[in-house]
């Protein structure tokens, strides 16, 4: 299955996958009508350091433990994908215990959690990578 | 007409029609099988040049060099039998016997002179006797206006006009002339009246050829060619050919095989595929001798003492066809032109791209030819 | 500190209705143009710094961004132009010499604009490229003025090292300190995968790139930096740097703050200190001291590899090079007059020299008329732009190309001509860490590929129009262009006759 990678090596900080994603998903389909004027709520954050910088989002893991951890049944897998169902989630953040990479993070307006869910039709690279100016996350089989 | 513009005035691309014939046991047959063979092609020439170049015609002059001139004046004439007066022994000069006919004007004055070259000059050279013959046409052809020395080989002769080419046959009355191999040519060329000076065959020494095509390549070709002494002074393609093939053959002494490997080289892919030794070769040829590679359409016939050559471009762009009947062997743009000489064939081929048929004298008859 | 009298030449237009302030022109300028202002809630810019690189309107994610040409005018004067009367006061400030990058930017005939190429039509037949095999594989090195056979009548073909080129373009000299790491590895892996030759520049090699020696030219300048034996061993060829088009009877000056570690260590010089190379190379005062150094090269490397000598294109060319062809040299390499540059004093790349067109004219016609022209193959560059210019440049004589500002471009150079202040914001002409990983090989070398593909595909079309299908049939060809709008002179030294003749 095609996923999300990170190359720490080229990751410039330029932060253009977090607005990628923001607007990705807002439902819109102009990014300054999405995300004028707004704070973003990316579900891919880069975090900067010294010499490296590097973007998180969800690995899509095979064996994921936030789906074993929730008590709730909101996350679970379709084809390979990690997906949330908001309706069910109650914002017990064991998710964000479980989670090695730390990638599930809350979305405090909405008061649950939020995580990427693979943006774009399956197959097709999601905005972050389609958007990367440095191949710093590409969207690959491996 | 000399005041329209000549050859090397002015690039004129042409078609034509091409014919050779060849008896490998030596038997001399007259120049009248070739006219017959070009005459069925006559919708490929339009009237603007045709000629014909015959193999073993002066077996009684064989060891002089037959130098055939055409001269626009007696001031030419003069000037250049004094120039090879100073450089030859001239064995024996006359007018070329010709034949008034009503398709053939303006004509030159054509003079045939049979000479050998001055021992002391020659030695006085430093050159190898066919360097300095070759050096002497080029020198008349490139410096003396209006003189042009058309056919400068040993035992050959080249006739050549402005005209339909069966009817330059006529006009020379080439069925007075018997030799062992003929190759003729009629020409299309598509602006300015031809020259008489520019119709084929082109020939230096005893190389001549006739071809059919307009080479994309020419401009490559001159300019390296012209590094090593020769002078393109006709612009040409048959010129700049003929001059290639005897720098190969003559100058670096590549057998015909070869030159025709290097003029219409192999493509680099099937190189790549041969045997480490023939791809060292050809990659050497090719690559040594990038700049005399001919592209664009042409079929050629080459005539040398004791052989001919037919060679395709390429991409074989232009007809050729090959046919046998006994010792006899067939040369020309289209088949019927060879049916018309020899209606049964032994055998009819086509060479392909780049492939040159290549036929030789059996030994004893080029023994005797010698 | 006095009155400034510059002001911006360039004006940095911010559409706010489309700005989302995501501050990626802020993060991604490294002359700190724009600055998020919290008291505004919006971006601001400085457009005195700004060198129009165009990196921060390339990467905004809305289009909101466009650099204009400040409108801003001194008093019109058709003598005193703009840019004599700014470079004026700046020399006033500094009392120095004006550095300028890349090829001169002032208006000057390019002689490729005014060359037409020829097609095929009736009487000739112009040849599919798709359906035929169309040829670009070159061969540069010496040839054999005869063939030589053996005892038994072989051709002995072992013969004078060549380079072989799938194709008639080459990558021409940056030094790793005037490019940086990734844009050195980008061109190195692009050479390697398209079959044709990089150029080391005379920076030395950096260990990392030994692995591409056999698609590398190493380089042997005035400086000598970078030069040992397992460098000269590493390449496939040798290139002595006699001069550059940008800077003809000058040497160069790489600035301390790019002697990073590896820099000096690949250059072999103290880190931080200033790599200047001399003028003239020192032990070379005349052709005949070319000439030892040309053996000398290639003693130390079993003459098993060509030597190319690289001149800038002056007004002597011709006689030069055909003293180059003559002391054992297996390549002249004619840098011309718009060719690039790291660092120039921008009056000499402004001033010196003549354009490339010229100087291959007549480079050619005099080997030929010497008839030395097969003695060394010919590589020309100098704002080699497209692929017709390629195409041109073989019909005129040329071997080869040597492209380097073209492969820039490819690579994201927006020619602002401003890499000699080492902040280059794509990641090319810059030491400075965290901008060098702005150009990540990967892309940079698939670039590099596709444009040269690109050419290449283009070159065989060009060539099946003219009804060639080998390259070699092109070199030289000259009766395959033909002038427009030039003068007798100029036609007569190109070698090529006016268009409609």
């Amino acid at each position: 299955m095609k996923r999300v990678y990170v190359e720490e090596d080229w990751c410039l900080a330029c932060h253009l996958c977090e607005y990628w994603c923001a607007f990705s998903n807002s439902g819109k389909d102009n990014m300054v009508a999405a995300l004028k004027n707004k704070t973003i709520k990316p579900m891919i954050q880069v975090e900067e350091g010294d010499k490296i910088n590097f973007a998180v989002s969800c690995r899509h893991c095979e064996d994921p433990i936030c789906v074993k951890s929730c008590i709730s049944g909101a996350l679970s897998i379709e084809d390979g994908v990690i997906k949330i169902d908001k309706s069910k989630c109650v914002d017990c953040y064991t998710c964000i215990m479980a989670c090695p990479y730390g990638v599930l993070m809350p979305n405090e307006d909405e008061g649950i959690m939020q995580k990427c869910e693979l943006c774009t039709p399956r197959g097709t690279a999601p905005y972050c990578a389609a958007h990367c100016p440095n191949q710093a996350i590409i969207y690959e089989e491996r | 007409m000399f005041n329209a513009p000549k050859e090397g005035d002015v690039r004129i691309p042409s078609g034509c029609a091409i014919s050779g014939i060849f008896s490998k046991k030596g038997k001399r047959f007259s120049g009248e099988q070739a006219i017959k063979s070009i005459t069925l092609m006559h919708d490929r020439s339009n009237g603007l040049g045709g000629g014909f170049a015959g193999y073993g015609i002066y077996p009684e002059y064989k060891d002089y060099y037959a130098f055939h001139l055409f001269y626009d004046d007696t001031i030419a004439k003069k000037e250049c039998e004094e120039f090879l007066e100073d450089h030859f022994d001239m064995i024996n000069l006359s007018k070329i016997p010709t034949r008034k006919i009503p398709q053939i004007t303006n004509e030159p004055m054509i003079w045939r002179y049979f000479l050998s070259p001055l021992p002391t000059k020659l030695a006085e050279s430093q050159l190898p006797e066919s360097e300095y013959v070759a050096q002497c046409v080029i020198k008349v052809n490139t410096t003396i206006k209006g003189a042009c020395i058309f056919s400068s080989g040993k035992n050959m002769g080249v006739f050549k006009a402005q005209g339909f080419p069966e009817d330059v046959g006529r006009f020379y009355r080439l069925e007075e002339y018997a030799g062992y191999s003929w190759t003729v040519h009629g020409r299309y060329p598509t602006n300015t009246p031809g020259w008489w000076g520019g119709a084929h065959p082109f020939s230096l020494l005893d190389c001549s050829v006739v071809h059919n095509g307009e080479i994309s390549s020419y401009d490559a070709n001159r300019r390296f060619i012209e590094m090593f002494g020769y002078r393109c002074t006709l612009l040409t393609d048959t010129e700049v050919i003929t001059y290639m093939i005897d720098y190969l053959h003559r100058k670096q002494g590549l057998g015909y095989e070869k030159v025709a490997h290097i003029l219409a080289a192999p493509f680099w892919s099937t190189i790549d595929r041969m045997n480490e030794k023939d791809k060292a070769e050809y990659t050497y040829l090719r690559d040594n001798f990038a700049s005399m590679l001919i592209t664009g359409p042409f079929s050629i016939i080459v005539g040398f003492t004791g052989g001919l050559m037919a060679l395709n471009d390429r991409l074989k762009l232009r007809s050729l066809v090959v046919g046998t009947k006994d010792d006899m062997v067939y040369m020309a743009s289209e088949e019927a032109a060879i049916r018309v000489l020899s209606p049964q064939l032994d055998s009819i081929t086509y060479p392909k791209g780049g492939e040159p048929f290549i036929v030789t004298l059996d030994k004893e008859a080029y023994q005797q030819c010698q | 500190m006095s009155i400034n009298f510059l002001q911006p030449e360039y004006e940095v237009v911010r559409n706010m209705d489309r700005c989302i302030t995501c501050r990626v022109c802020e993060r991604q300028c490294a002359n700190e143009v724009h600055h998020y202002n919290a008291d505004l809630d919006r971006m601001v810019s400085d457009d005195s710094k700004c060198v129009d690189c165009q990196r921060c309107v390339t990467l905004c994610p809305t289009n909101a961004l466009k650099i204009v040409k400040t409108n801003n005018c001194f008093k019109e004067n058709a003598n005193w132009h703009t840019s004599d009367i700014t470079d004026i006061y700046r020399q006033a400030t500094t009392g120095g010499v004006l550095l300028g990058s890349m090829g001169t930017p002032k208006e000057y005939p390019v002689y490729w604009d005014k060359l037409l190429i020829n097609a095929s039509q009736v009487t000739n037949p112009s040849i599919d490229p798709l359906r035929e095999p169309m040829e670009t594989r070159t061969f540069l090195g010496k040839k054999d003025a005869t063939i030589h056979y053996d005892k038994d009548g072989n051709i002995i073909t072992k013969t004078t090292p060549q380079l072989e080129l799938s194709t008639p373009i080459m990558f021409s000299a940056m030094s790793y300190g005037s490019i940086s790491y990734n844009a050195h590895k980008s061109l190195a892996m692009a050479a390697t995968k398209l079959g044709i030759y990089y150029n080391t520049g005379e920076g030395g090699l950096h260990e990392d790139f030994y692995v591409y020696g056999p698609n590398t030219i190493v380089q042997v300048a005035s400086g000598r930096f970078g030069v040992h034996s397992d460098y000269l061993e590493a390449g496939a060829a040798i290139e002595i740097k006699m001069g550059q088009g940008a800077k003809p009877g000058i040497g160069g000056h790489l600035p301390g703050a790019k002697i990073t570690e590896a820099v000096s260590k690949t250059r072999m010089i103290p880190q931080g200190t200033d790599a200047i190379s001399p003028a003239p190379h020192h032990d070379i005062y005349s052709i005949e001291d070319l000439r030892q150094l040309v053996y000398m090269l290639k003693e130390s490397t079993n003459y098993k590899k060509p030597v190319i000598v690289k001149i800038a294109a002056v007004h002597n060319v011709g006689a030069i090079a055909s003293g180059i062809a003559r002391c054992g040299a297996d390549i002249i390499a004619i840098d011309g007059f718009r060719g690039g540059t790291g660092a120039a004093p921008a009056r000499i790349r402004d001033n010196v020299g003549i354009p490339i067109e010229l100087a291959l004219a007549s480079v050619d016609r005099r080997l030929r008329e010497e008839g030395i022209r097969n003695q060394v193959s010919l590589v020309v560059g100098g704002s080699i732009r497209s692929s017709a210019d390629v195409i041109k440049a073989i019909a005129l004589g040329a071997d080869a190309c040597y492209i380097a500002t073209s492969a820039l471009i490819a690579l994201g150079c927006h020619l602002c001509r401003t890499c000699h202040l080492g902040k280059c914001n794509w990641g090319i002409a810059t030491q400075v860490p965290e901008l060098v990983k702005r150009l990540n090989p990967a892309i940079g070398s698939e670039h590099l590929v596709n444009l040269v593909t690109a050419w290449t595909h283009e070159i065989k079309e060009m060539m099946g129009g003219m009804g060639i299908n080998s390259i070699e049939a092109l070199r030289g060809n000259r009766l395959m262009l033909r002038g427009v709008g030039l003068t007798e002179k100029e036609l007569e030294i190109l070698g090529v006759k006016h268009a409609g003749e």
